[in-house]
This record gives structure tokens, sequence and C-alpha cells, in this order.
């Protein structure tokens, strides 16, 4: 059933643009039916994940290489899964109202519902192997929706930017998987996990820091964070789907997964708290410079995650249920958001909060959810989110290093608590600006989906119990790696440390709100033309383009001689390397005993061969050539191969037919045009590649030979196939497939030769008139 | 070419050719020989006779397109195998008629395919030569 | 036998990569029909070399008695024969061709003239 559920977005995904033609306007709530679905379905798990129990199925793929389609539900994935197919629902929803009239709106819920499937995929996934090809269908899909709006050159560089750095860090991440499945003999991570920490293990550091490569690119940490600003080019569906809730916590699902076997060491926590602290200080602080409300909320996105990569690094009870009481409030308040700020663009025109304000009256729906949501990412009572607050100071205040921790914490939060009531506040209440559409409440589409989300951040903040027993302890359960003792944390907060921290980051968050504007000023003085990865990164780029650009100019230079010399001079090189790296030059060559007439066969087809090279005029080189070949086929014949030989001198006699047709009416003779200096390096060229033949046919020729297939062929060309001739039984029996594409072979150089006969001298490059002999063909 | 002799010995000499490089394909399977030798030969004979009487009087003689008598040869070797879909064997098995009471091994599925690959090698040279020997 | 062979064969290649070398396309081509039969002499002894014993089976048997030669690179070599000489037959075309509409076969004379035909095609596009 899971696989099901997760093959059938892709089909859906297939046939979204036609359902849309055929719904119209009705498309969205028609769509967002399936998601629905898949919800309630991923629900049905919910009291058997709860009691602790995990589901698995399995079914093969690439079985001989032990890639299995399996996918794996426990706390962990569940919790994403209903997460992914919730939003997801409300997202197609939103996206009815939101893309009202686009004419690419059908292809935009392909694109979704691939990249469901994709993420539900890439959170079920049990093989490591599926794991990362949903991994990267993620970063395919994220590209296709942040690209959406291909006409604009922003959004075709953001989109670029975004799969170049997270489908390169899941390459590094694929590495990683690699040396785990070398590391530990299986590529099932229910294998892996349950077979407990692999800290001792002496590729543990590598696989460790390939797996964060993996995943501080897909989750944005400093210093990957720059792609995810610049992917809110894409519409805000996509926004708060794939680059708040989901696809951007796949890398912190994957710390979450793999913490049970890479988690746990010095390396661990040290690594993860300081990449995360530090993205949660910067996503901060560059959140509150910007002005753009959806700019804004993707900074904090990059900070949320910053805080969760913090709390999985310290890995401590209270670090672990923080982590996901943290995950799931802020999937409710920052989807909510997202949301929120697409409608205010969508009804006002303007996403800058400088001009916005006092939008209360005219969109009050909208409003009231941007307060819910934002009341939820303040962290304030009874709400979830500062439920999740208070457990991360829990956290925090009883770590090894709890006065840095924690003051990372209480800054961090803090500011957001100031981007929060910007956001939130801000825009709806205060003094009335103008705005360039006159504002009205949108339709159902646009606020039913931040609605349900902001009071589902109430709702479970209200009756705590619920999500807690049936979410939070089986998640922070499935990345402890054992069952977590869940103490319930109650609504009305009790007096204590997290308590003042929290009042303490409260009284920051209103200190700086009140300041905001000086804040902002004084931040983006300081930031000023400073150089940054994402700079970096177009810098990177071109740099990458420069360099192909050369390397293409330096090496396709249109010169025919140039291709060949390269191409043999590789080809002495290849043959040459292992011959010396191995040492393959025969200590002594034995004279073989063989009748006269062998040697002289054989110096036939020397001089042969010697005087083709020597040919001066066509008569020459065309009797040369037939001396090389007849002495070939004597060969043949002399060592047992009387097929090959009779085909040999057929050919021969053949290729005089053809040679003579062809050859004699070329005016040109054979002779060698070169100057002396390029003929002796050309010799020497030459003379390396004819070397290592011989020596590499002489090693080859030393060393036992596996005649498994010629003893096979040997005793079943009469028994089976009733044929004496086992060269021919091969042939037309055996083999006979290959065969069949040999003489198809035959057939397309006799149809190119006869093609390039019948095109018609002074056709293959008009003049003037411009039209190439391929496209008068295809006219004909 | 114009020689008197020529010209009256070709029939005789490309029609000997033509039985033998028959009589070499069905040799093939139990000594040397076989489609691809068979095929050459013919395509050989065919040669002669094109320098004795002209491209023309080859065309005539094979009716049709030589290009056309090797699709022929392809069809013929690649619809041998898909009998042996009908039995359940894999594409291309080969399948043989064995009565009990006459010896004779040469209806067979393979053989069909040797016909096939001596009519595409017949064709392909065929039609190299006789578009060459045409070309001005 | 076959570090014998392996020295003609290394001569064969070497001829072969001299004459790819030439600066006549007529000389290539020459360099290709050596290239072949080097090739097909090279997997002939690299399945080992055997005097004078077929691959057939006796008519009196079932399966062979003696040791007879390798069919399996025959069976290989066999159609690569008949493939090298279509290849060549098409290669030897496309030379003539070549000069027609070039007017020479010095490959870097040839070069020369090549840009006019690349223009030309992306005016046609």
């Amino acid at each position: 059933m899971i696989s099901q559920a997760v093959l059938t977005c892709f089909a859906l995904a297939l046939f979204a643009p036609f359902i849309h033609q055929l719904m119209r306007s009705h498309s969205g709530w028609v769509l967002a039916i399936f998601p629905a679905s898949l919800f309630v379905h991923f629900l049905g798990y919910v009291p058997g994940v709860a009691a602790g129990e995990t589901y698995r199925e399995a079914m093969p793929w690439v079985e001989t290489w032990g890639v299995y389609l399996s996918f794996y539900v426990d706390g962990l994935s569940l919790v994403f899964a209903l997460l992914i197919t919730g939003i997801g629902a409300l997202i197609i929803f939103y996206t009815g109202g939101y893309l009202a009239g686009h004419p690419h709106q059908g292809r935009f819920y392909g694109f979704m519902l691939a990249f469901m499937g994709s993420m539900l995929g890439l959170v079920l996934a049990d093989n490591l192997i599926a794991l990362f090809v949903f991994w990267e269908l993620t970063s395919v899909t994220s590209f296709l929706l942040i690209g959406f709006d291909h006409q604009r050159e922003r959004a075709r560089r953001a989109a670029i930017q975004a799969l170049f750095v997270t489908a390169g860090g899941g390459l590094a991440m694929l590495a990683g998987f690699v040396m785990l499945g070398a590391a530990t003999g299986t590529m099932e991570m229910s294998e892996i996990l349950a077979g407990g920490s692999l800290s001792a293990h002496r590729l543990y550091m590598p696989i460790l820091l390939l797996v964060l490569a993996g995943a501080f690119t897909k989750s944005a940490q400093v210093p990957f964070h720059f792609w995810l600003p610049n992917a809110m080019e894409a519409p805000t569906p996509v926004s708060a789907y794939l680059h708040s809730a989901t696809m951007v916590k796949a890398g912190v699902y994957l710390l979450a997964r793999m913490s049970p076997a890479l988690g746990g060491t010095d390396l661990w926590a040290t690594i993860l708290p300081i990449f995360g602290g530090a993205t949660l200080i910067y996503g901060t602080l560059l959140g509150l410079r910007q002005t753009d409300l959806k700019l804004m909320l993707a900074y904090t996105t990059v900070a949320s995650l910053g805080l969760l990569v913090m709390l999985l690094g310290l890995g401590s009870e209270y670090a672990l249920l923080a982590a996901a009481l943290y995950l799931i409030a802020h999937s409710f308040f920052k989807g909510a958001l997202f949301l929120v700020a697409g409608c205010v663009d969508h009804q006002t025109g303007t996403r800058e909060t400088v001009r916005l304000g006092g939008l209360m009256r005219a969109m009050p729906i909208t409003a009231f959810a941007a307060l819910l949501a934002g009341l939820s990412m303040m962290g304030i009572p009874f709400f979830f989110g500062f439920l999740a607050k208070e457990v991360i100071y829990e956290a925090t205040a009883y770590a090894d290093n709890m006065w840095l921790l924690t003051t990372v914490a209480v800054v961090g939060n803090g500011l957001m608590f100031t981007i929060a009531a910007l956001v939130a506040w801000g825009p709806f209440f205060g003094r009335r600006m103008e705005t360039p559409k006159a504002p009205r409440e949108g339709s159902l589409y646009l606020w039913l989906g931040p609605l349900a989300l902001a009071v589902l951040g109430l709702a479970f903040g209200a009756y705590p119990h619920i999500p807690q027993d049936l979410f939070v302890t089986p998640v922070a359960s499935a990345i402890a790696g054992y069952e977590v003792h869940h103490a319930t944390f109650p609504t009305i907060p009790k007096m204590g440390l997290p308590l003042i921290l929290s009042g303490v980051t409260v009284a920051f968050g209103l200190f700086i709100f009140l300041i905001a504007g000086w804040v902002r000023a004084f931040l983006n003085a300081a930031g000023q033309r400073m150089w940054g990865p994402d700079r970096g990164s177009d810098q990177f780029l071109a740099a990458l383009d420069f360099l192909s650009r050369t390397l293409v100019g330096l090496l396709q230079t249109g010169r025919l001689r140039l291709y060949i010399t390269v191409t043999l001079v590789v080809l002495a090189i290849t043959l040459g390397v292992p011959i010396i790296a191995y040492g393959l030059f025969p200590s002594e060559i034995s004279v073989p005993q063989a009748p006269f007439h062998v040697y002289g066969v054989l110096l036939l087809t020397v001089v042969g061969a010697l005087a083709l090279m020597f040919a001066r005029s066509r008569l020459q080189a065309i009797l040369s050539m037939g001396v090389t070949g007849i002495s070939v086929a004597l060969l043949f014949l002399l060592f047992g191969a009387p097929d090959l030989a009779y085909t040999q001198f057929m050919v021969e006699t053949l290729s005089v037919v053809i040679i003579a047709l062809v050859l004699l009416r070329l005016p040109v003779d054979t002779y060698d045009s070169r100057h002396i200096l390029p003929s002796l390096r050309d010799a020497a060229i030459a003379g390396a590649v004819g070397v290592f033949f011989t020596v590499l046919l002489i090693a080859v020729t030393a060393r036992p030979m596996d005649l498994t297939l010629t003893d096979y062929f040997a005793a079943h060309a009469y028994v089976s196939a009733h044929g004496r001739n086992i060269v021919n039984v091969i042939l037309v029996d055996f083999r006979a497939l290959d065969t069949l594409g040999e003489i198809v072979v035959v057939m397309v150089a006799g149809l190119a030769a006869l093609a390039l006969i019948k095109i018609r001298r002074g056709k293959l490059v008009p003049p003037g008139n411009g039209a190439s002999p391929d496209d008068e063909r295809g006219a004909s | 070419m114009s020689s008197l002799i020529l010209r009256t010995a070709v029939p005789l000499l490309v029609s000997l050719m033509v039985v033998f490089s028959i009589f070499v394909l069905f040799r093939g399977h139990n000594l040397p020989g076989g489609g691809f030798v068979g095929g050459l030969i013919a395509a050989s004979g065919l040669a002669v006779y094109m320098i004795a009487s002209g491209p023309a009087a080859v065309r005539r003689a094979l009716i049709i397109h030589p290009i056309g008598v090797a699709g022929i040869g392809i069809l013929a070797a690649a619809l041998s195998g898909v009998l042996a879909l009908f039995v359940g064997g894999p594409y291309l098995t080969g399948l043989w008629w064995l009565p009990d009471n006459i010896d004779i091994k040469i209806v067979a599925t393979p053989v069909i395919f040797d016909i096939g690959v001596y009519l595409t090698v017949v064709g392909s040279v065929a039609a190299i030569a006789l578009e060459l020997e045409e070309w001005r | 036998m076959e570090p014998l062979f392996a020295i003609v064969i290394g001569i064969m290649f070497a001829i072969t990569v001299f004459l790819f070398l030439s600066r006549s396309f007529v000389r290539i081509v020459l360099g290709i029909f050596m290239l072949s039969n080097a090739t097909h002499l090279l997997i002939f002894t690299a399945g080992r070399l055997t005097f004078e014993s077929p691959p057939l089976i006796p008519y009196d048997q079932s399966v062979p008695i003696e040791a007879i030669a390798n069919p399996l690179p025959q069976a290989l070599i066999l159609t690569a024969i008949v493939i090298s000489f279509a290849l060549f037959a098409f290669v030897l075309i496309l030379t003539y061709r070549a000069y027609q509409e070039l007017g020479t076969v010095d490959v870097d004379e040839m070069n020369a003239s090549e840009p006019r035909a690349a223009a030309s095609e992306e005016a046609a596009e």
C-alpha cells in the first residue's frame, strides 16, 4: 500500500494537466482530494506507530545490485508523510485560487504532484539507493517549480542555482551511501539502524562528512543557504510547500534518520551545533534586513532549519523532543505565514512590508490567520510554538555548552519573534497604506489553507498531549533509536528556567521590533556589497563556463589531423600505462616450432603491409592490399579457420571490384605528402602503438584462457543444434541475435553508401539558396 | 566490356556461381560455408555479370531492387526467430523439424536465418557495386 | 606461435597508425583496411592458435574428440570481416564524394574548406 501511495502521485502528476483542462476552475479542490485521501490513509498508521510498531514493504528493483524499492514507516517517516500529504492537500487547494487563470496552471499541478510523490518516496524509502533517487527527484521537481516562471531571467538563475547546490550535495550523499553500504553490508536503512552506531568504523568520518554535505545543502545550512532565498522566485504555493514545510526539511530528516547510526559522537556533536547555530543567527539577521515578506520568511526558514540541526546535534532526549515539536510547529506556522504572504501579494499587488499596513479591515480572515500563525512563531503561551520553545530551552539549558547554546537560542528566537511580528502584525495593523491594487478579502481558496494551518497550531497548543503522544514521542524515539519516555509538557507554563528564558526572548524580540527600522538600516550598511556565497556560486559557474569554452576552443579546432593524433596518442597511453605499471614486458621470446610455409605466409603479410605503407600509386596500393588480405586469409586457413579464410578470399575478390570502381576515378596518388619532421613524430606514435599491442598480446596469450563458452558451444553444437560446423552454429543459432544485428549493420552501410552516391554533386553545399540536402530529401 | 568470349561464357559462369553459392549456403551447417560466404560468392557472381553485360542486365535479373533483397533477408532472419515465441522459448531459439523415418536436417529456423543472412549480404554488396558502376 | 603473430600484428597496427596520421585522406582509407585486418588477427590470436584443425564435429561423433581451433573468436571475426568490408566500401565512396565536393583529398586543405560548408548550414537553419 505504501508503494502504491507513492507511485500514484507520479501517475496523477502525468494526468493533472488533463484533469485541469476538464475541471477548469474546480481543478483545485478536485485535485486536492487525492492528497487528502492519502493523508487519511496515513492517519490509519498513527495508532500502530504510536504504540511503537513499524511497517515495512519491499519489492525488487535492481536485485543484482541490492536495490529494492522498499518503504518503511515509523514515527519519523509517518509524521513527515502526514505533513507532506496534509499540507500538500491544502496547498493544491490554495493553488486553485492563487494561480486561477494562469495559462500553465495544469502544468503546475503536475509538477506539484510529482514533487509530492518524490518527497513521500524520500521520507518513506528504506533502501538507500531508492532514497537517493527520490532525493534527486525532489531537487529536479524543485528546479522545475522555481523556474516555473521561466520567462524571467531571475527565476531561471534561481532554479539553476538551487539544482546545482542541492543535486550536487545529493551526489556527495550518494558517495556516502555507497560507503555506508560497504561498511554495513546492507543498503536497507532499517537494517543499518538496527546495527547500532558506526562510530568505530574506519569509514565513519568520510561517511559522516558526505552525508552531512547532502543534508546541509538540501536544508540550506550556512554556507549553502544562499539558494533558498533565491528560490523565492517560485510562486508562493511552492515557497510554502517545498521551501518551508517539506523539501528543505529533507536534510533534517536525513540527519534525524541517520542519527542512531552516525550520531552520538564528538564529531557529530561538534559539527551540527556549530553549523546549526551559525545558520540560526545568520538567517535571522539577514531576514531582518529584508523588506519583502517572502524573503523575510525565507531567511527565517533558513534560521529554523539551523535550529533543528543544532538540536539534532545535541542529541539529548529533550533536544530530540524539542526538534520533533519544533518540526511540526514550524511546518504549521511557516506554511500559514507563507500562504498569508501569498494572499497579501495576490490581493494587494505588493509584498513589501514598508508599503503594507492596516489591511485588517479589508482582509479580516487573512489577518486572523496571520495573527494566529505569527503568535505561534513568536512563541506566545497556549500556542504550539511556545511549547516547542520551552522544550528547546529545556534542552539547551542542560547541555554541556549551556551558556553559548542558550545565548544562541535566545538571540535567534528573539530575532524570529521580531520578524514574526513584522510579518504578521505590520501589514494588517497600524496606519492604512496605499497599495497597487485595492485590497479585499480573497476567495475561500486563498484563506482556507492558511487559516487551517494557523488554527491547527493553536489546537495543538491547547491540547498538547494529543500531538505529543501521537507524533512527538514516536518521532523522538525514531531519532534516538530507543523508546523515549515522554513527559507531557503542559499548556500552562510552569515556573522555571525555560519560562524565564522565554520571557527574555519576548522582551528582546519586542525591543528589536521597536527599533526595527534602525536595525535594518544598520544591517544594510554592514552588509552592503559584501561578497557572499550567492555571488560566489555565480562566479563559480562563470568560471566553469569559461573553462569549458577554453577547452572546447583548444580541442574542437575542426582539424581532423589533430583529432586523429589526440585519439591515437591517448590509445598509446592507455595501452602503455598498464603495460609499464605491471611490468608486462616479456623476459624471453621463445622461437616457436612451425612448418616453413607458416613463416613464409607471416613474412608475406608483413611485406604486403609495408608495401601498402610505401605505396606511391593507386595500383601499388591495390596490389599491396591484395597481398595483405590474401596472406591473412592463408593464415586463417592454416590455423583451423576455413570459414574465415573463404570469407576473406571472397571479400578480397569483391574489394578489387569496388576499389577499382572508386579508387581509379580518384585522380590522386597515394604517396606520403608529409615532411620529414612530422613523419618522424607520427612514426614514433605508430611505433609505440605497435610495440604496446605486441607486448599486450604476448602477455595475454601467456596467461591461461577461460574456455567455458567455447566448451559449451563445442559440446552442444551437434547435440542441441544439429550442426557440425561449430562456427556456423554459433552464428545462426547460439548467438543469432548478434548476427541479426550485424547483418543490419551490413545493410545500413549499403544504404548509406547508396545515399552518398545519390546526392548529386553541388547539392551538398548549395550556392546561396540556403537549403541543406537533408531538408530537400525530407520534403520530397 | 565487349569481349565476345566473356559475354558468351558469362551466363554459364554466373549461373554456376549462384548455384555454387546456394550449395555453400546449405552446406554451412556441417562443413565450412554458410550465409556470409555464400552471399559473398553470389555477389561476386553478380559482379562478374555486371562487368560483362552491364548493370541494367543485373537489375533485370534481380527483378527487385538489391536493397529490397537485403531487406527481405533481414525480414526473414528476424521473423525466423518469432516462431520460437509461440512455443514458449526465447526469441531466436532454433526449432527443428526432425521426422523419424527420414534423416533430413534442413527444415529449421536456423536455416531460414542463414538464408536471411545470405540475402542481406547479396543485396547490400550488389547494391553498392551496381550504384558505383552506374555512377557518372 | 602466438608471440610471432603478436609481432606481425604489432607491425600491422603501427602501419595503421602511421597511415592514419597522413595528410592524404586516401591513405587514411588504406589505414582503415589495415586496421580491420590487424584487428581480425588480434582477436584470432587472443583466442589462441591451433594448427590445422578446424572446429568441425566429425560425422561419426556428436562432440569434437580432438583439440579443435577455438570457434568463438572465429564466429566474431566472420561477421567482422563482412562488416568491415561494407564499412570500407562506404569510406571509399565517402572519400570520393569528399573529393568531388571539395576538390582535394588533403585533410588540411579539406579543413580550410570546411567553414564554408558550416557557414551555409548555419544560414539554412
